[in-house]
């Protein structure tokens, strides 16, 4: 097929497919392949994500500190107000805790860790070895939510129940209970709900702005700037906007069914993403306020005109270049490849961790010919894809980025951890200034791929 | 001291067999467990050495938890002997399948016998349940398993020495080989991640990172006229040292980390004694341009105080390096437990120090504010994770050892020998005299 096959598992090859070659079909939603390295984390890593933001909550994960550890200041997403959510709390299980049971020392950590800290709520998040030795996490969380009068929830996700989806449930399941239990007095009926964002780098707060400024209030930040009291009245809003459909999909299905709250999927990434959410926003409240509209175009056309002078002039640079990107949810992969092409610039490979077959057969309809689209990936073949695209950038997360660099391509992290914020349309500036900035730069010459491209005849 | 842990000063115990395993030639560390377990280890560590860490994983789920992860560990070996062309595999146990029992020695000979018709890697298992131990535990005892299960005969006398570091940075171990090398001594060093995690820019993506402790030199260990082996808390320890000289006779010197003069001194002696020659002119300069420097600069240090945590060997060293420099460590902690650090840190201090510094084992963070708060220390050392800290009190970090996640260049921090106690104390008196500086309303240009 290629020269990339070596690098390709047999149990893996129907989750690699080329637009353009046959029929698309790609495999996903299947189990990590043993050995392969894949670039997937577990059920615990999705819940920690999606609630890791709600920053008075505290966030207690109930098991060895391995977990904790790995989670302590992980995501850039920004508080304007407490920040519980930055410290790491953990049972710390010991041999003993693993012979005897845990649930004495989770109650007493709760006990200790409570009144210290006086969260809002308290999230207990399970593990592996809790899912193993049988600690009944309901009942304690129960108990102790009685002695301390704030909810305590269980989040069940025991890492080796599935992958992060399982662990996005887990969270929405988690978060649900919260829903409904807060007063809506006050809360216009031009109101959203913003699900599906992090506040990475204070990207929810660009968003916001943007309602500010078209008159529609935002109840809770799902959970980005997240708050257990804004989640408890969240069910007031007049409308669910829901990014990264795998992550929060389920609580907006949950509000729906429950308090009839109706649901929009939008993506704050790119400049046509970004524009239609907003205007899907504006149609769906036109009856309400039938100005929304032309203040909504009124916004988005400021907005371009600041933009787009200077995306040209970064596009005159990266015109014809190539880029690859791999992230954990499709959603990202759409609105990359579309803000790609704004900057002159292709993309050869695409793929995410937990894509579903829905979401590969959609961005193969809107990628070109021979573009690399993969589900699950791995560094072997990541690279392999790499190198034989010899792309110029690559979209990823932290543990990509390595496989970038080592190769000699540019690289922006686009993941939890980024600083630069970059949704909005003042994302899609950054985003065009990251992008130039790595593969402008001039260590490219020395690295061995451009090397040895420059000695050729 | 709390039930739960907050801010913890430890990582759990695969991680550290992780990479001690990455330090093999033509190893590919595997966890036995869930998914998540390789995926956050290979994120921890990439952020701090910005290099590949691929670590593979039986990716475990439900259905095996139940049933036994057997199938999916074969069938994980497998893929990673062929795909990666490992030749060596290093297996270390997981929380979950510790729990769940799978007798992972057992399912290991039975992989031996059902692919015996293959070229199979050599396996080397080592139990780490992250309910037991830290990430040092991890490594060490995964270093202990290399020794015993990979270095299984007796070979004729080479002349060469082992050494086996701990948890040092590749600039260190490169360091230490040069030393040893000073001495006219071939050293094996045990494990050698100075270039599997400092790595040069590549034409193409090495499945398994070159460099590493090649097998052979593993395997002719037993052969080796002395073995030396850092850390003074591994005292009464199974370790790799003592596996190699109670099986094999080889003589073992066991020294602490050689951070600071002193440390760096027992050391030379060591390579003195079994070189059989005198320390080289070369480092007896070095010794001394350190002693100059220390004179140099040892107003804008001296009475300092400093709270010193992190790993428990470390801990040790840097105690000693400061008190040989005039600031006093004040606390010094370890998520660690039963270390005899305090034991440890008088002896490494020796009598430089004149007031005993609080010593705290199994701390997590809280605990180390707790009791800074009445220490008011001057300055922090250890790795990044005390940042927060720093900040908040409003003093320097001297950011050392693992993991540097807010920095640049971790893996090339020089800490061992004479020229690392240069450089920890260049970098100490310049980040003093940075804080002078910005916190100065003159804006002095000479300090």
């Amino acid at each position: 097929m290629s020269e990339s096959a070596p690098a390709i598992f047999e149990e893996r090859k129907d989750q690699i497919a080329r637009v353009g070659e046959g029929s698309f079909a790609l495999a996903c939603n299947r189990d990590s392949l043993a050995g392969a390295v894949s670039q997937r984390a577990c059920v615990f890593c999705g819940s920690r994500v999606v609630l890791y933001p709600i920053a008075d909550a505290l966030h207690l994960v109930h098991g060895p500190i391995g977990c904790a550890a790995y989670t302590w200041d992980i995501r850039g997403a920004l508080s304007s107000g407490p920040e519980l959510h930055r410290l790491s709390f953990s049972t710390d299980l010991q041999e003993l805790d693993v012979i005897f049971g845990g649930e004495k020392k989770l109650a007493r950590s709760l006990d200790e860790l409570i009144p210290l800290h006086r969260p809002k709520a308290a999230f207990v998040y399970s593990t592996c070895i809790v899912g193993l030795i049988g600690d009944d996490l309901a009942a304690v969380c129960k108990a102790a939510a009685e002695r301390h009068g704030i909810p305590v929830i269980p989040v069940q996700s025991e890492g080796f129940k599935g992958n992060k989806r399982e662990g996005y449930a887990a969270a929405c399941k988690a978060m649900a209970t919260l829903v409904g239990t807060g007063d809506t007095g006050g809360i216009p009926r031009l109101s959203v709900n913003i699900l599906g964002d992090f506040n990475l780098a204070g990207e929810t707060w660009i968003i916001k702005d943007y309602f500010d400024r078209l008159g529609v209030a935002v109840v809770a930040g799902v959970t980005g700037d997240g708050r257990v009291d804004d989640l408890r009245r969240a069910h007031g809003a007049g409308l669910n906007l829901v990014q990264c459909s795998g992550a929060t999909m389920d609580l907006a299905k949950i509000m729906q069914e429950k308090y009839g709250t109706p649901v929009i999927k939008v993506s704050w990434i790119g400049i046509e993403d970004v524009a239609e959410s907003l205007y899907a926003v504006a149609e769906h409240f036109k009856h309400l306020d039938p100005a929304l509209p032309a203040r909504t175009a009124a916004l988005v056309r400021d907005e371009l005109a600041a933009l787009m002078p200077r995306l040209k002039e970064l596009r005159r640079d990266l015109e014809g270049r190539k880029a690859a990107v791999y992230v954990g949810g499709a959603f990202k992969a759409f609105s990359l490849i579309k803000a790609f092409r704004h900057l002159g610039m292709q993309v050869a490979i695409v793929g995410s961790q937990t894509g579903t077959e829905e979401d590969y057969r959609e961005l193969a309809a809107i990628c070109d010919p021979g573009t690399i689209v993969v589900d699950d990936a791995n560094p072997l073949e990541l690279s392999a894809f790499l190198k034989e695209k010899d792309v110029d950038v690559f979209v990823g997360g932290v543990k990509e980025r390595p496989i970038a660099h080592k190769l000699g391509v540019g690289f922006c992290d686009h993941n939890h951890e980024r600083k630069i914020a970059l949704e909005g349309f003042v994302g899609m500036l950054n985003f065009a200034k990251e992008i130039h900035a790595s593969v402008m730069s001039p260590v490219w010459r020395f690295v061995p791929r451009r090397e040895k491209k420059e000695v050729r005849p | 001291m709390s039930v739960a842990t907050t801010n913890a000063c430890k990582l759990c115990t695969p991680l550290g067999a992780t990479l001690a395993f990455r330090g093999i030639e033509s190893a590919v560390p595997f966890l036995h467990g869930s998914q998540g377990c390789a995926t956050y280890m290979r994120r921890y560590i990439i952020s701090h050495f910005r290099e590949p860490m691929d670590i593979a994983s039986s990716s475990l789920g439900e259905k095996h938890a139940i049933h036994g992860g057997g199938p999916n560990l074969k069938k994980g070996l497998l893929n990673a002997m062929q795909k990666y062309g490992a030749k060596v595999l290093g297996v270390a146990t997981t929380c979950l399948t510790e729990t769940i029992g799978d007798d992972v020695a057992r399912l290991l000979t039975e992989f031996r016998r059902e692919f015996a018709d293959l070229p199979l890697a050599e396996l080397v298992h080592v139990s780490t349940p992250s309910y037991n131990g830290t990430h040092m535990d991890g490594f060490h005892d995964a270093v202990r398993a290399v020794a015993e299960q990979l270095c299984t005969g007796r070979v004729p006398a080479h002349g060469g020495v082992n050494l086996m570091p701990g948890f040092v940075s590749p600039a260190d171990i490169r360091h230490l080989r040069s030393l040893c090398r000073a001495f006219g001594l071939t050293p094996l060093i045990l494990p050698d991640i100075s270039e599997t995690l400092d790595g040069p820019a590549l034409l193409d993506y090495a499945p398994i990172p070159s460099g590493g402790t090649p097998l052979t030199g593993i395997r002719a260990m037993s052969g080796a006229s002395a073995s030396l082996e850092f850390g003074r808390c591994l005292a009464g320890r199974d370790t790799a040292g003592t596996s190699l000289r109670d099986r094999f006779n080889v003589p073992l010197h066991s020294l602490g980390l050689p951070l600071g003069i002193r440390e760096t001194d027992a050391l030379v002696r060591a390579l003195e004694e079994i070189s059989g020659r005198p320390a080289p002119d070369k480092l007896q300069q070095e010794r001394g341009r350190l002693v100059d420097a220390l004179v140099d600069g040892h107003k804008y240090v001296s009475g300092l105080k400093a709270v010193v945590y992190g790993e428990e060997d470390l801990v040790v060293g840097l105690c000693a390096w400061l008190s040989e420099i005039g600031v006093r460590p004040v606390l010094a902690a370890t998520g660690a437990r039963n270390r005899h650090l305090e034991d440890r840190v008088l002896e490494a201090c020796g009598d430089l120090l004149r007031e005993k510094p609080l010593v705290r084992e199994g701390a997590d963070f809280q605990d180390i504010a707790e009791e800074a708060k009445a220490l008011s220390p001057d300055l922090l050392v250890g790795h990044s994770k005390g940042y927060r800290y720093a900040r908040e009190w409003n003093v320097p970090l001297l950011r050392v050892g693992f993991p540097l996640h807010d920095r640049f260049g971790g893996q090339r921090l020089l800490h061992v020998g004479y020229r690392g106690a240069q450089s920890l104390f260049d970098s100490l008196v310049n980040l003093v005299l940075d804080k002078r500086q910005s916190d100065s309303s003159v804006g002095y240009g000479y300090l």
